[in-house]
């Protein structure tokens, strides 16, 4: 059934959208305009939760807590952790860089829901700021991002609640804009355009709706059993009362194991867009490609156990999770030779955007290794809950997803502003980025290898050097972040002017003016059957890949 | 958004016109939907662990009587069954029969929360007395809310199909249509419930 819809908001005309800076602040409905909402927005709390990281960094060069008061690292810590996953990557990697590219990979004017997805953006900056003001008002919560009873039950509830709240409000949001995502690529796709000739990102971005559709509801569920824990004094998750609390670190893991990859997997999704792009090849193994992201998304929905094997699972539960754990190298080790085929021979360009993309590479295969590692019970029971899994998961969620971040910014940003970025400071920033990550973050391995337990603000004094060489590194990172501020907004108004495609990329969004016009483009939305077909003659006269043979 | 509407409007003053695309919407809903009904299988899921691992004392066993939630679950049976009618006689453009199905529809969710707050008021135990008592109000609150909100929902349709230049017709099913389903998934929910919580 196919009918105009007078109220559609599908009809972004301009006259409908305040222009100009102001838009911003706006409840626009155009795609670009939240994409970049949710990036701003995002990075100015990445801003908050890293000054957090480096209050907790200066408190860890000496073994007493001296700081801060231990109460208050707690909530600091917790603090760090939310604001990061869910203020920070999450509504970057799905909300930011899925709302600019794909309504432009699947060759639409604007996503299925616009008006949904303005509320989606919406919903995050109160839910933040609420998040925030709570440590001023009352308190923040305590007892970190996973909340887990008793703990959550006996800290001091105002700060607890709040959080409950805030979490609530961002996963709302994130269900919508998986929700509208679905929509997008499923639906909205052009005629003639077939899924398996969609960019890669969209591929990740569908598995990575599927999996926020399907499991975040479930953590909405949990901490609303929580809170009536907290406020109603009801005994689900309190064992004095006859509660279990390992029911709720069963359906908390449910959520965020496959939060993990909500995390990771557009970021996957982002470097198969970059690679190709400045390798000027194509990208090795679509087909494969494709299948390791839907593996990974079967898979790691059936893997949470491996967080709760210290927590009293019986030995099968711990043989089966162990094993589905193990499993998910497998696509996951596709996905990391296929990039690296993807550079092999090729003509790479070595700009800070590729940089950042092979820094990517390099952090997520350690993250990987320690991550399979950890995946084996005998191991793990040794190290759980010590400085070994911080390590592990920064190399992931830093190393991988945050990398990833920087080196989109680098590849979209003469997109989003039409304007180039100075590659010289973009090149410090990554190297200041990839040395004090390192710096911060190795040393942490050999911490919790030799016992030094996470999330207390105190250690034991063996333990001090070490601990100073990884805030030396943190340190490093946070120094890193002013090139990078300098150079973003510096290049708004003074860089050079980036024509519509400075890469010569295939990809949609470039075969258009940068920044695009509010209906992507003018006229007819090309139809892009070889997003990747870098390297091939084509037969479009106007593809800027003609006659291009640069590849051995 | 209120300033968007007079544009709107004047359609001659729209510089670009954008496609016009298949509706969604109910594509849209049936996904959310099923993040709706993962929040219920999480708390199934919850349920079935506490009543494996943490079994109660004998005092605090407490066998549920059936007539009354076997009575709901016929008035939401026969309610999604109405419902469905109301649809066809929309679809036949028989306006009169079509608010009838509804108002029906709506009496009979309003009569299994009427019912259910019966049930409530005559169980022997509150929500903080147990783990289980705890479940059983979290599960079929949380399932009343979604009765009422739907119950709301077939109402706010009953209305708009009233007016005389009424926004629901043959033409735009749309708020029905999105009724319909989330009625039916509600009662779907129900049954899974009751089997669950009365019958295992
Ligand atoms: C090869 C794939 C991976 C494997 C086998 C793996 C395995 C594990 C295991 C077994 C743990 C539990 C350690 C413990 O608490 O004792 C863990 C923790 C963690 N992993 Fe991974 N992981 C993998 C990939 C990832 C990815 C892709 C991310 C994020 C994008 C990630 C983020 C985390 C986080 C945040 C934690 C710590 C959670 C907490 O306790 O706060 N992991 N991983
Ligand atoms: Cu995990």
């Amino acid at each position: 059934m196919i009918f105009a819809n007078p109220s559609s908001p599908e009809k972004t005309s301009e006259r409908l959208q305040p222009t100009g800076w102001l838009r911003y602040f706006s409840f626009s409905l155009d795609h670009k305009v939240i994409g970049l909402q949710y990036l701003i927005c995002g990075f100015i709390f990445y801003l908050i939760g890293g000054s957090l990281a480096s209050a907790i960094r200066v408190e860890l060069t000496s073994p007493i807590s001296d700081f801060m008061a231990r109460d208050v690292y707690n909530q600091v810590l917790t603090l760090h952790g939310t604001i990061m996953i869910f203020l920070w990557i999450v509504p970057v990697v799905n909300g930011a860089f899925g709302n600019y590219l794909i309504p432009f990979y699947v060759g639409a004017r604007d996503m299925a829901f616009p008006r949904l997805n303005a509320v989606a953006f919406w919903l995050i900056p109160p839910a933040g700021l609420m998040l925030i003001s709570s440590y001023f008002i009352t308190g923040a919560a305590e007892s970190g991002w996973t909340a887990y009873p008793p703990l959550s039950i006996t800290t001091p509830a105002t700060g607890q609640i709040i959080w409950i709240i805030s979490v609530l409000l961002l996963g709302g949001s994130s269900i919508f804009g998986g929700i509208n995502f679905i929509a997008t690529i499923l639906k909205l796709r052009q005629p003639g355009l077939k899924l398996m000739q969609l960019p890669m990102y969209c591929w990740a971005m569908l598995g990575t709706s599927i999996l926020v559709v399907l499991s975040t509801p479930v953590l909405a569920g949990t901490l609303i059993l929580l809170s009536f824990d907290i406020v109603a004094h009801t005994g689900f998750f309190n064992p004095s009362m006859g509660g279990n609390v390992i029911v709720y670190q069963h359906l908390f893991w449910f959520y965020s194991h496959p939060a993990v990859y909500i995390m990771v997997l557009p970021a996957f999704g982002l470097v198969s867009e970059i690679l190709p792009v400045h390798c000027r090849k194509p990208l090795f193994g679509y087909t494969t490609m494709v299948y390791s992201i839907m593996a990974i998304v079967g898979l790691g929905l059936v893997v949470w156990a491996h967080h709760m094997f210290t927590s009293g699972t019986p030995p099968w539960m711990r043989l089966f999770f162990t094993i589905a754990t193990s499993f998910i190298a497998v696509p996951t080790g596709i996905k990391f030779f296929n990039w690296v085929a993807t550079l092999w021979g090729g003509k790479i360009s070595l700009n800070s955007a590729v940089l950042f993309s092979c820094g990517f590479i390099i952090n997520f295969v350690l993250g990987g290794i320690t991550g399979v590692a950890l995946a084996q019970v005998p191991f793990d029971v040794h190290v759980h809950d010590t400085y070994f899994v911080v390590a592990h998961f920064h190399y992931i969620v830093y190393g991988g997803s945050v990398f990833v971040i920087f080196s989109s910014i680098y590849h979209w940003y003469p997109k989003f502003t039409g304007r180039m970025l100075n590659e010289n400071i973009g090149r410090l920033h990554f190297v200041l980025t990839f040395i004090g990550f390192n710096l911060c973050f190795a040393p942490q391995h050999w911490l919790g290898l030799n016992g030094m337990p996470r999330r207390v603000a105190e250690y034991d004094p063996q333990f001090t050097f070490v601990n100073q060489l990884s805030s030396a590194g943190a340190l490093l990172m946070a120094l890193s972040t002013l090139p990078f501020l300098w150079n973003v907004i510096n290049s708004a108004m003074n860089g050079p002017i980036a024509g519509d495609n400075p890469w010569r990329a295939l990809t949609p969004e470039w075969l258009t003016s940068s920044p695009p016009p509010v209906e992507n483009w003018e006229g007819k939305a090309p139809l892009v059957n070889e997003p990747y077909g870098y390297g091939r003659s084509t037969k479009n006269p106007k593809s800027p890949n003609d006659g291009e043979r640069d590849t051995k | 958004m209120t300033t968007i509407a007079p544009v709107e409007q004047s359609p001659e003053k729209e510089v670009t016109q954008i496609e016009d695309h298949a509706d969604f919407r109910l594509f849209g809903l049936a996904a959310f939907l099923v993040a709706d009904g993962m929040t219920f299988a999480g708390f199934f899921a919850a349920y079935l662990t506490f009543k494996a691992v943490n079994p109660l004392l004998p005092d605090a066993i407490y066998e549920l009587e059936l007539p009354l939630p076997t009575l709901n679950t016929v008035l939401l049976l026969v309610s999604s069954a109405t419902f469905h009618r109301a649809g066809q006689a929309l679809r036949k453009d028989n306006a009169m029969l079509c608010q009838r199905w509804l108002l029906i529809t709506a009496g009979l969710g309003l009569a299994f929360l009427a019912s259910q707050m019966v049930e409530y008021f005559t169980l022997p135990f509150g929500l903080t007395d147990n783990l289980y008592a705890s479940t059983f109000y979290a599960l079929t609150g949380f399932h009343g809310l979604h009765v009422t909100l739907g119950a709301l929902m077939i109402l706010i349709v009953w209305w708009q199909s009233r007016s005389p230049g009424g926004r629901i017709t043959s033409k735009n099913q749309f708020p029905l249509e999105a009724a319909e389903l989330y009625w039916h998934f509600v009662d779907g929910i129900w049954v899974i419930l009751f089997i669950i919580l009365y019958l295992l």
